[in-house]
């Protein structure tokens, strides 16, 4: 099941530079989540705070608590791999590892993890292709293509399949769908959709109109700072903020 | 704020302005056929209702247009909402403006009759009603469109009094029944047309603050005490 999410008083840099502002949100659990805002308004930032991803760039810090879950994400002593591997991630632009056959790319967490039984592994496999909605596409080539010989959109799907093996509580997305065609953002739409039902998901989107089919709630960061955070149908027909309006109506600026 | 989209957005209000002035003059030209029996005006009623017709189908088309290509969100959204449900509602009063002008046709044809109903007091309230309504909407004010509401009732009281005045008559005049059954046909468009004013109204409110004031939901322009959390 996925889990809730509270961020309390979180403030982000880079070297001397605010990111993010004294952000407060909580998010529900096995919903989806929206994270709208122009570029530079530190939404990857935000959505980096929440598996300690932000802590990998030596300039960065940040004060403020995470709670994931049962997860204290900034406790001191709580260990940042632990929370990645609990917190999925899936990235704007598809990496697969290019060099690994299909089954690998996704057996390859567990195997991080210590699971080397074959038929563990077989299972986890078939079980994350099958939720990722690329079963059926790759089931006779698991080990005979590699994942960088998938088209664009199947490649996202491998990430996120990837992902799901090492059963995360939470799935961020970073724009997962702004590489690909309609098609596959189609059915990487209906994968989130599918998805709610038993994780937790947080996504990053430029597309307003994807924020709108797919998050139960969205918030809008403008210059650090979350100006909304509300249900998805209400920032999108009759939002508070004039910002936000301004935003989604394309007036901003 | 993109032009093309922009520009289809003034066009769609200049074209549903267009459209309420061609309904405010059919009302006025229905009125007038009755009052003077002229049945010249009732056939220019009728001409107005077609031009209205079409006015309601182009409008239709670019409303969707705009939908399908521009995918508005929020305050543009809610315009071009309101602006489909303006054009249905003005496209009946074209049609609730023929109405009046067949049964004046018709009181044309019959013998005279004094009426114990004001006509003109109640097409002046009504076509006030429009017009107030159209303003709402020309100028975004809700707090015009919410005048427009109130209005209502004021309406439905002449109605309610011309039916027991005429439903009198008729029982002390019952060779006569025709020409009240026709008046009374009119007082009835006429209250519709108001209906249709209200739910003008009701759109312009919908469009400028998000708030739905349909079936007597009263429009507040205090906070939401279910508030979003906000920064």
């Amino acid at each position: 099941m996925g889990v809730g999410i509270e961020v309390k008083d979180l403030n982000a840099w880079f070297g001397k530079a605010q990111i993010l502002k004294e952000i407060n949100i909580k998010v529900d659990p096995n919903a989806v989540t929206a994270v709208i805002g122009p570029s530079g308004c530190g939404k990857s930032t935000f959505i980096r705070c929440l598996n300690r991803m932000h802590e990998t760039n030596p300039d960065a810090r940040l004060t403020g608590s995470v709670q994931v879950g049962d997860i204290d994400v900034y406790k001191p002593g709580t260990d940042a791999v632990d929370v990645r591997r609990r917190i999925g991630m899936v990235f704007q632009k598809p990496n697969p590892f290019p060099t690994m056959s299909i089954y690998d790319n996704v057996a390859a967490g567990l195997r991080l993890n210590g699971y080397n039984k074959r038929h563990d592994l077989d299972a986890s496999v078939e079980h994350s292709l099958k939720m990722a909605a690329l079963w059926d596409e790759v089931k006779d080539v698991l080990k005979k293509k590699s994942g960088s010989s998938l088209s664009g959109g199947q490649q996202q799907r491998l990430c996120i399949a990837r992902a799901l093996a090492v059963q995360p509580e939470l799935l961020l997305m970073d724009e997962p769908a702004s590489a690909l065609d309609p098609i596959s953002t189609g059915k990487i739409e209906e994968l989130i959709f599918q998805l709610k039902t038993q994780y937790t998901v947080v996504i990053v989107t430029h597309n307003m109109q994807q924020a709108a089919r797919v998050a139960d709630f969205t918030g809008f960061f403008l210059m650090g700072k979350l100006i909304e955070f509300d249900k998805t149908e209400k920032i999108f027909t009759t939002p508070s903020d004039k910002r936000t309006e301004d935003y989604i109506t394309g007036r901003f600026g | 704020m993109r032009s093309r989209f922009q520009k289809g957005l003034d066009e769609l209000k200049e074209r549903l302005l267009e459209m309420g002035g061609m309904a405010e003059a059919a009302i006025e030209l229905a009125v007038d056929s009755y009052r003077k029996r002229d049945g010249r005006l009732a056939q220019q009623v009728f001409e107005r209702e077609t031009m209205i017709n079409e006015s309601e189908r182009s409008i239709d088309e670019l409303a969707v247009d705009l939908l399908a290509m521009q995918q508005p969100m929020a305050t543009d959204l809610r315009f071009v909402l309101a602006v489909l449900k303006i054009n249905s509602d003005l496209e009946r009063v074209g049609d609730l403006a023929v109405n009046i002008a067949q049964r004046s046709l018709d009181l044309a044809q019959e013998e005279e009759v004094e009426v114990p109903v004001d006509i003109t007091r109640m097409s002046a309230a009504v076509s006030t009603m429009v017009r107030r309504a159209l303003e709402s909407f020309l100028s975004a004010k809700a707090e015009v469109a919410q005048a427009v509401l109130e209005m209502d009732s004021i309406v439905d009281r002449m109605k309610d009094e011309a039916f027991v005045n005429l439903v009198a008559q008729m029982r002390q005049n019952p060779e006569q029944v025709r020409q009240y059954l026709d008046v009374l046909l009119i007082t009835r468009s006429l209250e519709r047309i108001a209906d249709h004013a209200t739910n003008i109204a009701e759109d312009v409110i919908f469009w400028v603050s998000g708030a739905d004031v349909r079936h007597n939901a009263r429009f507040s322009q205090e906070p939401d005490s279910d508030a979003p959390r906000r920064e």
